[in-house]
């Protein structure tokens, strides 16, 4: 259930944002969500793309410093306190977020997060036990 | 492996006796054939004729870069142009550049010291040597071109530029061996990537590596992406050009001097004094066999101390560490005296850099402020803010030690720094 998350270095300075989705979507990468952490002189881009390994390849061909994250979708219900829900249960746990950002769902009547946790594969498997709707890479990455 | 072993083993006695020898009679050459220096000598009291022992060329007054520029072009010369076959210049950054002459016999020397440097190298008649330095004035191209002829290698004069072609020529003529500048070493490593080359997997077995400064992790750096041995070698127009000393391939720890051609002092840049053997100051050099244009305790600007241990080779010439730095380089951050290559080697000693780098030093109000501008690597490349900014913080804490002066450091994009095809410019000073 991990997705597949491409991460950019981008120096502060104009223009570099738009130069690393203009040549993503010159190469036909659809971007299905973001996030940018930026830093007074540098940033770091997050993307979920619908074909990661072809979008890391292109970048690294191109000389971007690029990374590659195992990230966590998860199915947040769309009501007052969905979100609260699920990183209570993280509370509980124990567990550490490191960062989160939003997806964008428009007819599925929940909210999508995407999650980086320290450790993945434990916190995979406590999701599952305790029966939160995790989206899998062919969701997330499709549509 | 050493090419001329009457010479660069003669036992220290005998080779100070011909050094004094020599020097006597270049002084007296220089003296009644050059009015600058009967002039200073005579302003400084040294009298030529005097000289009984080595240690009597401290009486001798220092000769400058700007007594070269003064007595523009060929002043300093001490035959006629009839006898002069050969003229370099150094690039002058600040109005006109310096002439060096050279007889047929100088060229033979110059060539004599390169093969030398080129045997110590672990090279020989059987390699092939891409001289990948410029040819024209400067002195490297011809110098290593001419050295590698005397050794009996196929020579090819790249010369710089064009760097994929000097991919494709290191590949296609089973090139053993390569001289260039080690900026340009790691420049060319990055193009071989970029055609798809690995450059470890070409027959190239040993790079001779000079002209500017560089440090042990750079070689390293360079050893490893290259898979070769890396030689440092040193020289410069003013005596000689490349091949005043060179390191052993079975050391590679200090260059020799070859000491029967240069006398080297090692002294207080500020003072003057010369200093006791193994003490950091400048590099100052006497030629004693050269014709056309000798120089009497030339000063350098090049910063290094002198190794007179024993070498496992069994050359008898002392050895030189390293250049540290050139005097001229020294940057003086809120007081204290910086070498870039300091910063150097912090950058090339961690993890999550690239050894390519800019130092931009300004002034705000009245204080110094140093910036670092260092390029990311790729293959160390954090997802996390916070782990890079922990790697700015670590590289500020490494430099704090090292220098005593806080640098800010500034991460950016791999490729974003120029590189250098020929003496790298690293420093960029907004003070003034």
């Amino acid at each position: 259930m991990k997705i597949r998350q491409v991460s950019v270095f981008i120096e502060n300075k104009s223009g570099r944002l738009s130069d690393v989705v203009e040549f993503l979507g010159e190469n036909g990468i659809n971007i299905r969500a973001l996030s940018l952490a930026d830093t007074s002189d540098f940033g770091i881009l997050r993307l979920i793309v619908n074909e990661p390994e072809k979008a890391y390849k292109l970048l690294r061909e191109k000389d971007f410093t690029v990374g590659a994250t195992d990230v966590v979708a998860v199915a947040v219900p769309d009501v007052p306190g969905g979100l609260a829900s699920v990183l209570g249960l993280l509370k509980k746990n124990d567990i550490s977020v490191e960062y989160m950002y939003a997806y964008v769902e428009h007819s599925a009547g929940y909210a999508v997060m995407i999650f980086r946790f320290e450790d993945t594969d434990k916190t995979l498997e406590l999701l599952q036990k305790e029966g939160v709707k995790l989206l899998s890479g062919d969701v997330i990455y499709s549509e | 492996m050493i090419w001329n072993n009457e010479f660069e083993t003669l036992p220290r006695e005998a080779l100070e006796a011909l050094q004094l020898k020599r020097l006597k009679n270049v002084l007296e050459r220089v003296y009644e054939t050059v009015p600058f220096y009967k002039k200073r000598f005579d302003e400084a009291g040294a009298d030529p004729y005097a000289v009984r022992t080595l240690d009597d060329l401290t009486n001798f007054p220092f000769t400058y870069k700007t007594d070269l520029r003064d007595n523009y072009p060929c002043g300093l010369f001490t035959v006629p142009q009839d006898q002069v076959v050969r003229l370099h210049a150094s690039s002058g950054t600040t109005g006109k550049p310096t002439v060096v002459g050279y007889t047929q016999r100088d060229v033979e020397t110059w060539s004599e010291v390169m093969a030398r440097s080129l045997t110590g190298a672990g090279l020989g008649k059987h390699d092939v040597l891409q001289v990948a330095f410029g040819y024209g004035l400067f002195t490297g191209g011809l110098g290593a071109h001419y050295g590698g002829e005397k050794i009996g290698a196929s020579v090819i004069p790249a010369s710089g530029g064009n760097s994929k072609r000097q991919i494709m020529l290191l590949k296609d003529l089973n090139v053993t061996g390569i001289c260039c500048t080690p900026s340009y070493a790691l420049n060319l490593m990055d193009i071989a990537a970029e055609l798809g080359e690995d450059i470890r997997d070409f027959p190239i077995k040993v790079g001779v590596f000079g002209a500017e400064p560089w440090t042990d992790e750079m070689r390293r750096t360079v050893e490893e992406g290259w898979g070769i041995d890396a030689i440092d070698i040193y020289g410069l127009s003013e005596i000689i050009g490349p091949g005043v000393s060179c390191e052993c391939l079975e050391a590679k720890r200090g260059m020799h001097i070859n000491e029967d051609h240069f006398l080297v002092e090692v002294i207080d840049p500020v003072t003057g004094r010369v200093l006791p053997k193994g003490e950091v100051g400048e590099l100052v050099f006497t030629t004693i066999t050269k014709e056309a244009m000798p120089l009497i305790r030339y000063r350098t600007r090049d910063l290094s101390r002198l190794i007179t241990q024993p070498c496992k080779c069994g050359r008898t010439f002392h050895r030189m560490e390293k250049v540290m730095g050139r005097s001229d380089d020294m940057l003086i951050i809120r007081g204290v005296n910086v070498f870039p290559s300091q910063i150097e080697s912090v950058l090339v000693s961690r993890k999550g850099v690239l050894p390519h780098y800019m130092l931009i030093v300004d002034r705000i109000g009245t204080l110094d402020t140093l910036e670092v501008h260092v390029e990311v690597e790729g293959d160390f490349f954090f997802d996390e803010v916070r782990k890079l900014q922990e790697l700015e913080k670590t590289l500020e804490k490494d430099i704090k030690d090292i220098i005593g002066v806080t640098a800010k450091i500034k991460l950016v994009e791999p490729k974003s720094i120029a590189r250098f095809e020929g003496k790298a410019q690293r420093v960029i000073d907004k003070r003034k």
